[in-house]
């Protein structure tokens, strides 16, 4: 349970008051156990910076990213419109949500469809507090500690985004290892597409496994993602090896907030 | 009698022209069978890109060695295409070295930079077979690289030998004339090989190898367009009119909102017969086949050299799917030339029972892609098969309802409680309180 008070952007609108940015929660986030503990860790570190948000709770619905990545191009634009019209009602203008996918669609697919927000990954958006001085992060338990990153599809080469989430690593003082394929030929975790709601066509390798190997192979003793269905690939990835008492998997969200002693 | 030399010349030449426009003219139809989009937008972003990417060849450099020695065949192609012009100038006017006065003392130096560029040429034409005949790098190996992909691949490594074979040894020759004026820095190490023939012997190879050589740009001129070595010249209207949105944004679909914003609108009546338009062909959401696709599509297709860069990056077929993002290329282009054959023979397009998602692209590599777009970063001349397999996946599913059992569970839960798993919308903000 969350020790201070997330509102959602509804109360907020009653009680007359407007965020400053909307927290994006998205689907994973809401339901999937692992995925809610990065939900929680990126609503402490929105706390602490003081940042006034909010969410959008029962209001929100899938993107319709995966609908989409699955053809089903109706379903995604009925997705669409409704959120675009909740989104639009309350006049939100900033987004900031800790899914690559959904950061993509609201960012790149929506404005076609009457949806313009400022859309932010939560690397960007972080990164861009720590520029502006609104947060400050110590090394603290993470100094000296291998770790490797992997870009998500959506993150990096959909939207050429490679630096953020390097730079807030950085200022954790970890020592990163970067993998063979990382940045604009990061290998996939085998998720997007909609790959991650279906059993994978017949082949010789899963290739979530073939990623984490890559990832350990670094010696990282955390593999950090910037996306909830990558962090499930990846652990699963982890326990096939059955190395998960070695190896974490965490986002960077939780990074900080592990960092931070939030 | 004097003039048959240049009479058969101008035939050649004009021969060789028309072919290879009356080709084009068909290749451009095809694509022409694409539907529309538009690209006709950021100009200026669209000629730096072109010029970076084409021209610059930067995402070739992505594969250091393979990007050099492409390089190296890249340059001597363009320059030694101004010897090229030479030839042609001297068969229509039946000089000799056209160009040799007007050059002066810069026309040695300049002949014998081509020369050098031959002899790189060579080299990396030979590094080029040994990677796919010998060392049998894995991507010129897979499944679709059988047969004539694999036999064109390396028709084009010998006739680039035969050409610059060719072009030394006509320098070679000549070097050894009683009047020789020209003596060029590679080709006269090879002129000490062709010293014991007579002066007739001489003048008649010199004038064969000639011919040889320019015979055979012709040739190859016109066998580029039946090759995948079409990218020589398609790579650069493709790299023009690439996409420059972020990878990440795949096209929405007009007629969809259209039928969306209807939907939408409590006001609509559902009962109104809609505004009928007076021979509107019906519409398919996706693509089913081939000129289904877009123009753009159809242009990548053309363009694509089948190096299988997209191919060896694809996270699918490294682990063992059937995907292949090359075939993707290679079956549409296949696919569209059937096409532009049965609409040439039969005035219109009749009916063959085949299309390119069945008979050429199965479900089973249609539903392998994560959409992860590194092929599309792979691809040094910016071909996009992920937007053909996206348009795919729309006909598969919203025609014929045959995505898989799990996607449409997925999409049924998306329908009713707005999340891809069947949790209850009502409690998306539990998170909160747990």
């Amino acid at each position: 349970m969350t020790t201070f008070h997330v509102p959602t952007l509804a109360q907020m609108t009653a009680e007359g008051k407007a965020p400053e940015v909307l927290f994006w929660v998205g689907c994973a986030g809401s339901f999937d156990d692992r995925a809610k503990k990065i939900t929680k860790a990126m609503a402490k570190i929105l706390h602490h910076t003081g940042i006034s948000f909010a969410v959008l709770g029962a209001e929100e619905g899938c993107t319709g990213d995966p609908a989409k990545r699955a053809g089903n191009e109706f379903l995604f634009q009925m997705q669409a419109m409704m959120n675009i019209q909740v989104l639009n009602g309350y006049e939100v203008k900033h987004i900031v949500t800790t899914c690559p996918h959904c950061f993509n669609t609201l960012k790149n697919e929506y404005p076609e469809l009457g949806g313009n927000y400022h859309v932010e990954h939560h690397s960007q958006f972080l990164n861009r507090l720590l520029k502006e001085g609104r947060l400050k992060i110590e090394g603290g338990s993470f100094k000296g500690k291998k770790i490797t990153f992997h870009d998500p599809c959506y993150l990096g080469r959909a939207n050429d985004e490679y630096e953020a989430p390097r730079a807030l690593l950085e200022k954790l003082d970890v020592s990163l290892k970067e993998m063979r394929r990382c940045k604009q030929n990061g290998l996939c975790c085998g998720a997007g597409g909609s790959q991650m709601f279906k059993e994978a066509e017949k082949g010789t390798a899963e290739i979530n496994h073939v990623r984490a190997d890559e990832a350990m192979d670094t010696g990282a003793e955390i593999v950090v993602a910037g996306c909830p269905f990558c962090n499930t690939m990846l652990t699963d990835g982890v326990k096939n090896r059955e190395k998960e008492d070695q190896v974490q998997v965490l986002d960077l969200a939780e990074m900080i907030a592990l960092a931070e002693d939030l | 009698m004097s003039y048959l030399p240049n009479i058969l010349f101008i035939v050649a030449l004009a021969t060789a022209s028309v072919l290879f426009a009356k080709k084009v003219g068909r290749i451009r139809k095809n694509i022409g069978l694409g539907k529309d989009v538009d690209r006709s937008d950021r100009s200026r972003d669209r000629l730096q890109n072109m010029l970076r990417v084409a021209f610059g060849q930067s995402k070739m450099q992505a594969r250091p060695v393979a990007g050099a020695l492409h390089f190296i065949v890249y340059v001597s192609f363009l320059i030694i295409n101004i010897e090229v012009l030479e030839i042609v100038v001297d068969g229509i006017l039946g000089t000799h070295r056209a160009f040799a006065p007007f050059l002066g003392k810069a026309y040695a130096p300049i002949i014998s930079a081509f020369e050098v560029l031959a002899v790189l040429t060579v080299i990396a034409v030979l590094v080029f077979w040994w990677r796919r005949n010998v060392s049998k790098l894995d991507r010129f190996h897979k499944p679709e690289m059988k047969g004539w992909a694999f036999t064109d691949a390396n028709n084009i490594l010998y006739i680039e030998l035969v050409l610059m074979f060719a072009f030394l040894n006509m320098n070679a020759l000549e070097a050894n004339f009683a009047d020789a004026h020209h003596s060029f820095l590679i080709s006269q190490y090879i002129a000490p090989l062709w010293s014991g023939a007579s002066e007739w012997g001489l003048h008649f190879g010199e004038r064969l190898f000639w011919w040889l050589h320019i015979l055979g740009i012709f040739a190859f001129l016109n066998y580029l367009p039946y090759s995948k070595h079409f990218h020589i010249i398609l790579a650069f209207p493709n790299t023009y009119y690439a996409n420059l949105e972020a990878k990440g944004r795949f096209e929405n679909n007009a007629a969809v909102t259209k039928e969306v914003a209807l939907m939408m609108d409590p006001s609509a009546d559902p009962f109104a017969a809609p505004a009928p338009e007076a021979d509107a062909p019906i519409e398919r959401f996706g693509a089913k086949d081939a000129n289904d696709l877009s123009w753009a599509n159809l242009l990548n297709a053309y363009t694509c050299t089948e190096c299988g860069r997209c191919t060896s990056e694809c996270p699918a077929n490294m682990t063992g799917k059937k995907l292949s993002p090359r075939k993707i290329m290679m079956d549409t282009r296949d696919r569209i030339e059937e096409i532009g054959v049965n609409i040439a023979h039969n005035g219109t397009f009749v009916d063959d029972g085949k299309s390119l998602l069945g008979d050429f692209i199965t479900n089973e590599e249609l539903w392998a892609c994560t959409s992860c777009n590194a092929c599309v970063q792979a691809c040094p001349i910016d071909i996009d098969p992920l937007n053909i397999i996206m348009k795919l996946r729309n006909f598969a599913t919203m025609e014929e309802s045959s995505a898989p059992g799990a996607l449409n569970a997925m999409m049924t839960n998306v329908e009713n409680n707005g999340a891809p798993w069947p949790f209850n919308q009502m409690d998306r903000a539990n998170w909160i309180n747990e």
